[in-house]
């Protein structure tokens, strides 16, 4: 009936998802190894409503036409898969990623899940896992009379254990890099999956061919900056008033024809 | 009955269009390196037998659009680039080569920087970055990387960016899907002396002001508009009711 008020409603729909993703970048603000999101807009396609250069009468052209947009859309939710800060936690299970990669977890169904997130228990078995209980992939144990456990920057697995002075090594935690970080899956619990966008992963040692180097002792924090999603909040805001009042501008005119 | 119905209601018309345009403008507030679109009315005398000379209709065009430039955000996100004033970013389209303000490149899974969809175009086609580089765009669009397997401390240089400068707003046109394209159809050259600031991005050039003024004024035009035809309409009444007094 009248295109401004599909338009504005567009626009409406727009702000009102961007809205949720910036709650759920606050929301997680304190989550391990979280990494933001960003809603993507674009125009949507215009409409030529009269185009240029059409005859105007027998001997003149329209020298510009009309083209009418028909509003926003959000196309995707971009994650930034920047580094957040590596926050000392002086516990030898937890682990940070400085650089590019990602742990490799075994999921129940038996395919690999990524993640950032590097505060890892150990369970019955002594077995490496996340806070979630899936296990480190290449699967690490350490044994039960370990005394301390250390971790190094190229990711080797050494445990001392009584009544022996060299530093045992129990194993070898490699890092899975990808083409397109930005296309992994996000799965909920600080989990990602491989999609066709992101590529396949290449498993890397850390601190080789560009992955980052492993930190014992830290986690990573969320990359969430409070500052600048409050600062996207507001301008979210107004522009969600500032859209509704399009669409009452177009009732307004709407209900003037109607009283004619 | 006189033309002055018709002259009212494709005034209203106009407007009505006038004001789609400015709803468009307003629900992009918020994209990323929109344009913003202007609509001007323009006179078109009517013509034809029987009608008087002092008839002018007018129809919305939408030739332009606004050059300003949008708000600049630091993202502090290494892949996000904003333009200088008159520099657009040339991509790769099906149809073509076109232009964008956009700035907030992607890659693919096959290591193509890509903007909204659509590969960014470097010295000689989309610009290819290995795995696991660490990369950091120049002020003069110049892609590097660090860390390819050998020094992880050695920036390689591996392309750069093509921006082309755009002076005139008729330079360049709004295609349907969006994009920004050279009327003539030719693309243009590079432009050597182009800058861009990586980190940042630049915001919709919508002024949010100006569009709801202009939506209070369209909103207002089509209401004399329409005032016009009740008023047409009355005298029309009244003549009727004069005959019918005669009848």
């Amino acid at each position: 009936m009248i295109k401004s008020l599909w338009t504005a409603k567009t626009g409406l729909t727009a702000q009102q998802q961007q809205l949720d993703v910036i709650t759920n970048n606050l929301a997680n603000v304190n989550t391990s190894g979280f990494k933001r999101s960003r809603a993507v807009f674009e125009d949507l396609l215009y409409q030529n409503m009269r185009q240029p250069g059409a005859m105007n009468n027998a001997q003149d052209t329209l020298p510009s036409g009309l083209q009418v947009g028909t509003g926003v859309r959000a196309v995707a939710t971009e994650r930034l898969h920047s580094q957040g800060s590596l926050n000392n936690t002086e516990n030898s299970r937890d682990l940070a990623i400085s650089g590019k990669g990602y742990f490799q977890v075994l999921m129940p169904d038996g395919a690999v899940a990524y993640t950032r997130d590097g505060s890892f228990q150990v369970n019955q078995d002594g077995q490496l896992v996340t806070a979630n209980g899936f296990p480190l992939e290449p699967a690490i144990f350490l044994p039960a009379n370990a005394m301390s456990v250390t971790v190094g920057q190229d990711g080797i697995v050494t445990v001392t254990q009584p009544g022996n002075t060299q530093n045992n090594q129990v194993g070898q935690i490699t890092l899975a890099m990808f083409m397109n970080d930005a296309g992994l899956e996000a799965r909920g619990g600080n989990l990602y999956v491989e999609t066709q966008a992101s590529g396949a992963p290449t498993e890397s040692l850390p601190g080789m061919n560009g992955a980052g180097t492993l930190f014992q002792g830290f986690v990573e924090a969320s990359n969430v900056n409070v500052v600048e999603e409050m600062v996207n909040m507001i301008q979210t805001q107004r522009a969600y008033e500032i859209n509704s009042r399009a669409v009452s501008s177009a009732d307004e005119m709407l209900a003037r024809l109607s009283q004619l | 009955m006189d033309a002055i119905l018709y002259t009212a209601m494709n005034g209203a018309r106009q407007t009505l269009d006038e004001q789609s345009v400015v709803t468009n403008n307003l629900s992009n507030a918020s994209t990323t390196g929109f344009r913003a679109q202007l609509a001007a009315a323009r006179a078109v005398p009517v013509n034809g037998p029987g009608v008087h000379a002092t008839r002018v209709a007018a129809v919305t065009t939408t030739g332009l659009f606004d050059t300003t430039g949008g708000a600049i955000q630091t993202t502090e996100r290494d892949l996000d680039v904003a333009l200088d004033q008159n520099n657009w970013l040339a991509v790769q389209t099906p149809a073509g080569e076109a232009y964008t303000k956009r700035g907030d490149l992607q890659l693919d899974a096959d290591g193509r920087l890509m903007v909204n969809g659509m590969p960014v175009l470097g010295d000689g086609g989309p610009i290819l970055l290995p795995l696991g580089t660490q990369v950091s765009i120049g002020n003069d669009g110049t892609v590097s990387g660090i860390g390819m397997g050998g020094d992880a401390n050695e920036l390689v240089p591996l392309d750069r960016i093509k921006m082309v400068r755009v002076d005139q707003p008729n330079q360049l046109q709004r295609g349907d899907d969006g994009w920004f394209r050279s009327p003539v159809g030719a693309a243009l050259a590079r432009d050597e002396n182009a800058q861009l600031v990586s980190g940042a991005l630049e915001g919709s050039n919508v002024n949010t002001i100006e569009a709801m003024v202009a939506m209070i004024d369209t909103q207002r035009r089509y209401d004399l508009n329409m005032s016009v035809i009740s008023k047409a309409d009355e005298t029309a009444q009244s003549a009727n009711s004069l005959l019918s007094v005669r009848g």
